[in-house]
């Protein structure tokens, strides 16, 4: 079976760390970083990223459009 | 294979759509609005109609569209959004022309003009936000709060003696001759964004054809007016507000 690998690039500066894209996540892979943005927020990053498979699922559900999907056929 | 491998143009599989522009959006975390704004501009781009759309801005948190989506808005004066977007659809019938307005604006101030705009049939599709509350002016108390829910207004609950039954609205507007698609979704998980755009790129070819009003109900959130989290208000929608106001298709023609 071929194996998928994704990736995600957050835009930080956007992002509001909302956490509704760690809940979405069906691999586990984000997680709202320690550090904040110049905004304030804790922003989504991969806490996980070998776990990741770029389903886009974390890109559907957030509010605002800060996540960017990638996904190869290994 | 390293990240910065997989990061590459040619595996892009979702970004932002270039309809939706730069502006950081002044909702607050995890409110559904984006969420529905996004889909609007995913639908745009797909059906590549960025310079025939027209949208209807309405009073609410939703003021500010016009600033998000690189697309011609006009903003109405409180719930008359239906009112305008008669006259844009009339005077440019090939346009596609809709309207974005919350359950203060279109079940409260503007229950006149919505009715009466999805009984005349005007072909104009309706997105309603229904997050049963009055998000902008501080969590007071919409037509459509559920019996109970608490809100400024209501610290206590709402009750039926002091301030009567909740409106479903969106049932009301699919006994209405005029209207040809009516439904309720919502966009707390992914499946359920899924169906949403569906429904909505529905109502979009709908104007454009000229069948009639089209009015799409989204159950949504207010994560601050109702002092939950993000994640916790979709539960709360979820297991209050679905049962009051239940997903599906109501009419389609």
């Amino acid at each position: 079976m071929a194996k998928i690998k994704g990736a995600i690039v957050v835009n930080i500066e956007r992002c509001k760390g909302c956490n509704l894209c760690v809940v979405a996540c069906p691999s586990k892979v984000l997680s709202l970083n320690n550090e904040a943005n110049s905004k304030g927020y804790n922003y989504s990053y991969m806490a996980f990223p070998d776990a990741c498979v770029g389903c886009s699922a974390c890109a559907y559900v957030c509010p605002d459009a800060c996540i960017t999907v990638y996904k190869v056929k290994l | 294979m390293t990240i910065n491998d997989i990061i590459n143009p040619d595996n892009l599989v979702y970004t932002k759509t270039k309809v939706m522009n730069d502006v950081p959006m002044h909702y607050c975390p995890g409110c559904s609005h984006g969420v529905v704004h996004k889909l609007i501009a995913e639908i745009i781009e797909e059906m590549d109609i960025q310079n025939k759309t027209i949208g209807i801005a309405p009073v609410g948190c939703a003021v500010f569209a016009y600033k998000y989506l690189d697309i011609d808005w006009q903003q109405a004066a409180h719930g008359r959004a239906p009112a305008l977007a008669t006259a844009v659809k009339r005077l440019l019938p090939d346009r596609l022309v809709f309207t974005y307005q919350g359950d203060g604006d279109l079940a409260a101030i503007g229950t006149a003009e919505t009715i009466h705009a999805a009984n005349r049939g005007e072909n104009i599709a309706i997105i309603f936000i229904n997050n049963g509350i009055y998000g902008m002016t501080g969590g007071q108390m919409a037509p459509t709060t559920l019996v109970g829910m608490k809100s400024s207004t209501s610290p206590n609950g709402r009750t039926i003696p002091l301030n009567g039954n909740p409106l479903d609205i969106t049932k009301l507007l699919a006994q209405l001759e005029g209207t040809c698609y009516v439904t309720r979704q919502s966009v707390h998980n992914v499946a359920t964004v899924r169906r949403t755009k569906k429904a909505i790129q529905k109502a979009f070819e709908n104007s454009m054809q000229n069948k009639g009003t089209s009015v799409v109900e989204i159950v949504s959130t207010c994560n601050s007016g109702w002092k939950l989290s993000p994640a916790d208000s979709n539960d709360w929608m979820v297991k209050n507000m679905f049962p009051a106001y239940p997903i599906g298709d109501l009419k389609d023609l």
